[in-house]
């Protein structure tokens, strides 16, 4: 069985929360929600996860799947008390992420007089200095990944310690994957640094899809194949259906 | 004469009658979900102005925004879900028609209303530090931390209090009186919103007896107290186009006419409009029931 791309970036996605333990995993979107299920049933079974709307599932359902065990209750005001406790790792979109680590889901240009009015802000500011953060970008490219953002939602490493200890206590900006690659703030200050590569792409690539400097890439290795028994998983189990072909589609 | 609690049963307009320019008005619900949408599209229709929005935003504020009755909007996002983006919101933000826009992160929002509820000046939260919507909203003021416990005094955010002059939530079931149940999957914020503001309206799908409320329901589903409760509206499918489980679901199909017609020409506004909000809600839910018969 030949993994595709997809494949490759649900691996990445639940590598991000296989040493998380028992926490309350929460994916926006298709891709981070694979991924997070995928942990679950491979790397990480400890993990929480919920419905995406208001009860914790105590099985891992196909995407989109009715109906399953459930194991806890959390409407939105749970969730609140939960990022404030820490006992999370969310994965979020990200419109714009920038050499700090910032993201933006509020608006393009200027905030009093935005060219493009997206959500708003959403739990983003509250989420990067309460718990562990990480970002799902479906198409790596120089448009979303910018010099600095136009709006900070998401905080970043270099923003949380200027805005002094209390945000920078519980900051913890974790991994971004993208459908090219997977990054984190490992980088000189805490920059935002090319991890790995996935199969088929080379860094040269993911540098041209870049609207920043990803500095020393001499020895950036390949993202990892998923296992065959996680190729079963994600095929079999969890997406028969290819619902993640259309964020990722087969090259 | 009776001896027991009062009857608080009023109508759409009686309650929109009730409203006055400036005020500032919390809308209940979440995004395109539970949201006094019949409440909603009453003030759409009246002359009613220069209103303050407190609201996690859907169709209500897409609405109000597009009938220019918003001059303060305070939220942390505006969004119908299936459709991510508000059409009707981004409009409003691109043309520059709303004067004050307040966006707050989501859980500075909810410690807002707290601090209305509790009758404080402020919450503190950790939520905002570091982001722009301390740049944005320079007016929200850091608070040092009197005590040290090992990190040293930390700065956090104040959040000030969102105080409401009216609330307007819409649950599953009421009594004359006020008590009322959801019987969905999430109660929001609707509590938190009633007790933020200094008078709260509430439509229901049904108006029952108060043993009706916990016949066949949890007592733990009776999420408001007459207590916090002006007047009560039963408006059934008053929800409509957003969710309102078990009563009915959001109605997808409405929902992206809806965002057609809000993202598309001024002409196809003009014909939603006619269509749909031109009329009272009786008018509304007509026009809705024969759109339904379509396909």
């Amino acid at each position: 069985m030949e993994p595709t791309r997809a494949d490759v970036c649900a691996a990445a996605v639940a590598d991000a929360f296989a040493d998380d333990g028992e926490v309350f995993a929460s994916p926006m979107g298709t891709m981070p929600m694979l991924g997070v299920r995928l942990a679950k049933l491979t790397s990480n079974p400890d993990l929480v996860i919920s419905d995406g709307e208001s009860v914790f599932l105590a099985g891992v359902p196909p995407l989109f799947a009715q109906g399953d065990v459930v194991e806890g209750w959390i409407p939105f005001r749970r969730v609140f008390d939960v990022v404030a406790h820490g006992t999370r790792h969310v994965m979020m979109g990200a419109t714009q992420v920038d050499r700090h680590g910032n993201q933006n889901i509020s608006a393009i240009g200027p905030f009093d007089r935005p060219r493009l009015q997206l959500l708003g802000s959403r739990g983003a500011p509250g989420n990067t200095v309460n718990n562990r953060t990480s970002y799902w970008v479906p198409r790596h490219s120089p448009r979303v990944f910018v010099e600095a953002v136009d709006i900070v939602s998401g905080v970043g490493p270099r923003r949380a310690a200027e805005a002094g200890p209390a945000a920078a206590r519980f900051n913890d900006i974790h991994r971004i994957v993208t459908d090219l690659a997977v990054l984190d703030v490992g980088g000189p200050d805490r920059t935002v640094r090319l991890r790995s590569v996935h199969p088929g792409t080379t860094v040269a690539e993911v540098q041209e899809a870049t609207g920043f400097d990803l500095g020393d890439l001499a020895d950036v290795p390949t993202t990892r194949e998923p296992t065959t028994e996680e190729l079963v998983v994600i095929t079999e189990v969890l997406d028969p259906r290819g619902i993640r072909f259309k964020e990722v589609p087969p090259s | 004469m009776s001896k027991g609690p009062r009857d608080k049963q009023t109508t759409i307009e009686d309650v929109v009658a009730s409203l006055e320019d400036g005020m500032t008005i919390g809308i209940g619900g979440w995004g395109p979900r539970r949201k006094p949408m019949a409440l909603v599209r009453a003030i759409y229709r009246s002359d009613l102005t220069d209103l303050t929005i407190v609201s996690w935003g859907g169709a209500d504020v897409g609405l109000l925004a597009r009938a220019g009755k918003i001059r303060r909007l305070v939220y942390a996002f505006v969004s119908l879900d299936t459709v991510p983006l508000e059409p009707n919101f981004q409009r409003a933000r691109q043309q520059g028609t709303i004067p004050e826009v307040v966006e707050l992160d989501e859980g500075m929002f909810q410690t807002g209303l707290r601090a209305a509820a509790q009758r404080l000046p402020f919450l503190p939260v950790r939520a905002g530090l570091g982001s722009d919507v301390l740049v944005n909203q320079p007016w929200i003021e850091t608070v040092t931390s009197p005590y040290d416990e090992g990190f040293g005094h930390e700065e956090l955010v104040a959040v000030p209090a969102l105080r409401l002059d009216v609330a307007l939530v819409h649950l599953n079931r009421a009594d004359a009186h006020g008590n009322a149940t959801y019987l969905g999957p999430d109660p929001y914020f609707d509590d938190l919103f009633a007790m933020a503001a200094e008078r709260t309206y509430l439509s229901v799908e049904q108006v029952v007896d108060t043993a009706g409320l916990t016949v066949d329901t949890p007592v733990q589903r009776l999420l408001l107290s007459r207590m916090l409760v002006t007047g009560v509206v039963e408006t059934p499918h008053g929800a409509h186009f957003t969710d309102c489980r078990p009563d009915y679901a959001r109605d997808e199909r409405f929902q992206k006419a809806y965002a057609a017609a809000a993202g598309g020409s001024d002409e196809e506004w003009q014909a939603f409009h006619d269509r749909f909000l031109a009329g009272d809600e009786a008018a509304y839910q007509a026009a809705v029931a024969a759109y339904g018969e379509e396909s």
